[in-house]
């Protein structure tokens, strides 16, 4: 399609503006040329960006499985609330704000009831900077306690990759340690990996491979007893919310994705949103100014006295909270552990669909996701996981995760979110099935999927190495 | 693939090619840039750091995902190959020529395969 530049023709424009009655000065700064600004009517941008609407794919175009991203479909009532004037129109140092401080407030409690954490921050801005915020106050901690030595951060093979990221940009030096073979922690490994340098660990549970952890209390003992920390990665709390919590798993902080298990859009949709929670020993360390409450009244108080900073604007992405807070009341203490339990029972049910078929990484009950290997496939036929992924586009289905976690080979991570009917996981099956019926008839015709996307296959090797990231004008 | 006679190999696919007994250069094997994929981008490591064997030394990036690159044996980076920052693509098409970096005070390298032994390691990986 073209671009807005293309579109452009000289000397169209939205309005009409009546001729300039005042005379027209030029300062000595002004520029030689015009600027390269497209000329169009509104008509043209409202299309333009209508057919760029048509050419995405988001949860409210169909099933959209992408393991480890909980891609559940938003509920519009919490749009709505968010649009409420009382939370718009308002700056966030007024007095009079109680509404969105008080919202905040018990924002902080229900998070904290469902993870079992004492604390929360709604500063960070997205999963990631949740991550950097919690290890800055595992870092703290161990600088305020004498054993700033303490560099090591111990993260399985299994997790995100961002848990190592973050962990080299706050400074920690990362140890990876291999998974047993069920695809849990090696306890073996890690009592090896533990030690006087270790600052703690970062887990997900239940982990990528859609498996819970059963020596949970274990894993955090062991890296309790050596002098760490225990770090929650949120990223799956879909599986688990309002059955078991992590602070009763022994993990001392944590980050939680308000875009995945509290129903707030993904990029694109708005901000992310990545609270912060963690045991109140940690709490003093937490960054931005905290909601203090006094007679019923609610204010913002000094950031602690040991805080690690700012880490962002004190009020966080504000709007994306009123959204989730909206989800929570919504779904009320009965529903939160509903959509767990119907998260886990249709990944279940679509990988009981496809297991005679495919191979499942790690066979036998998953929790909210499960993860294909189409190793033996490849072999056997040459159709690979990205062909698989690829093909099931031209069934309106967004392709699952490929090739995570990495230690699956050809991996698909699928995971159907609870809010999917058994209609729609009947009909993934069938496209699933379908796929595999033709690579066994003819296996090369999959290397030429898809066929009904706005585009095939990108170039994706000479997009990494030469992006066009800008338009280049003729003159 | 190929797995030259006068090369030594690690088992976590890298290659080392003695330029002295102290002196080395190290690049990534024929086996790891097929699995690996199309490179797109290489972090070399800094000239002076150690390289502590087995230990992470640098990363290179492919369309499926980051990897890590290891030191095959203990020495001093005294050189890195930057030509290979604008052309990773040369670790896919040329993966013997495309050294990342070169070694001083080369030690530890007993262990290191030989040609016959690695293309029978490798081997063993895919069964």
């Amino acid at each position: 399609m073209k671009t807005l530049f293309e579109r452009s023709v000289k000397g169209r424009h939205c309005s009409i503006l009546p001729a300039c009655d005042v005379p027209v000065v030029k300062p000595a700064e002004a520029r030689e040329k015009a600027l390269h600004l497209p000329e169009l009517s509104e008509t043209d941008i409202s299309r333009h960006y209508t057919e760029l609407a048509k050419q995405t794919f988001g949860v409210n175009d169909g099933f959209y499985p992408l393991g480890s991203c909980t891609m559940k479909y938003n509920p519009k009532v919490n749009e709505d609330a968010a649009a409420l004037e009382g939370f718009t129109a308002i700056h966030p140092t007024q007095k009079d704000a109680q509404g969105c401080l008080k919202l905040l407030s018990m924002m902080e409690k229900d998070l904290s009831e469902i993870t079992g954490m004492d604390e929360f921050t709604f500063n960070p801005a997205a999963g990631a900077h949740g991550e950097l915020t919690g290890l800055m106050l595992i870092k703290r901690y161990h600088e305020l306690h004498g054993t700033p030595e303490r560099n090591k951060i111990i993260v399985p093979d299994s997790a995100h990759g961002t848990n190592p990221a973050s962990s080299s940009m706050c400074g920690f030096t990362v140890i990876n340690i291999p998974s047993s073979e069920d695809g849990c922690v090696d306890l073996e490994e890690l009592r090896k990996a533990v030690g006087d340098d270790t600052a703690g660990l970062m887990l997900t549970n239940p982990n990528t491979l859609g498996i819970f952890d059963k020596n949970i209390k274990a894993i955090t003992d062991i890296v309790h007893e050596a002098g760490g920390l225990c770090y929650y990665d949120g990223a799956n709390l879909n599986a688990i919310m309002g059955i078991a919590r992590p602070g009763d798993m022994g993990f001392d902080c944590i980050h939680l994705n308000l875009h995945k298990s509290f129903s707030t859009p993904h990029g694109g949709g708005g901000p992310g949103s990545g609270p912060v929670g963690c045991k109140s020993f940690l709490a003093n360390y937490l960054p931005g100014e905290r909601i203090t409450v006094k007679d019923g009244v609610y204010a913002w108080s000094e950031r602690g006295s040991e805080s690690i900073g700012k880490v962002r604007g004190f009020h966080g992405n504000f709007l994306v909270v009123v959204k989730a807070f909206t989800y929570l009341l919504t779904l009320g203490k009965e529903g939160v552990p509903e959509v767990a339990k119907n998260a886990v029972l249709n990944a279940n049910y679509l990988k009981h669909l496809l297991e005679d078929t495919y191979d499942v990484a790690k066979p036998g009950t998953c929790m909210h996701e499960f993860v294909l290997t189409l190793e033996n496939l490849k072999k056997e036929t040459g159709v690979s996981a990205m062909d698989v992924a690829k093909a099931l586009q031209d069934y309106g289905i967004h392709p699952p995760t490929m090739y995570f976690p990495l230690n699956v080979h050809e991996a698909l991570m699928v995971e159907p979110t609870e809010t999917e009917s058994k209609e729609t996981l009947d009909q993934a099956a069938a496209a699933f099935l379908d796929i595999y019926k033709t690579i066994q008839e003819n296996p090369e015709s999959l290397h030429e999927t898809p066929h009904n996307s706005p585009i095939g296959r990108p170039d994706e090797v000479n997009a990494a190495r030469h992006p066009k990231l800008r338009y280049h004008f003729d003159d | 693939m190929k797995t030259p006679v006068e090369l030594k190999y690690s088992k976590t696919h890298e290659w080392v090619r003695f330029i002295s007994d102290t002196e080395a250069e190290v690049g990534l094997t024929d086996y790891a840039q097929n699995a690996l994929g199309d490179l797109v981008f290489v972090n070399l490591p800094e000239v002076d750091a150690e390289a502590v064997k087995e230990e992470t030394i640098c990363d290179v990036e492919s369309v499926k995902a980051v990897s890590d690159v290891y030191a095959p044996v203990n020495g001093t980076v005294s050189e890195v190959n930057e030509e290979l920052l604008d052309a990773p693509e040369k670790i896919n098409s040329d993966p013997y020529g495309a050294w990342l970096f070169r070694l001083t005070d080369v030690s530890d390298c007993d262990d290191l395969l030989d040609a016959d032994a690695y293309a029978a390691f490798c081997e063993s990986e895919e069964n």
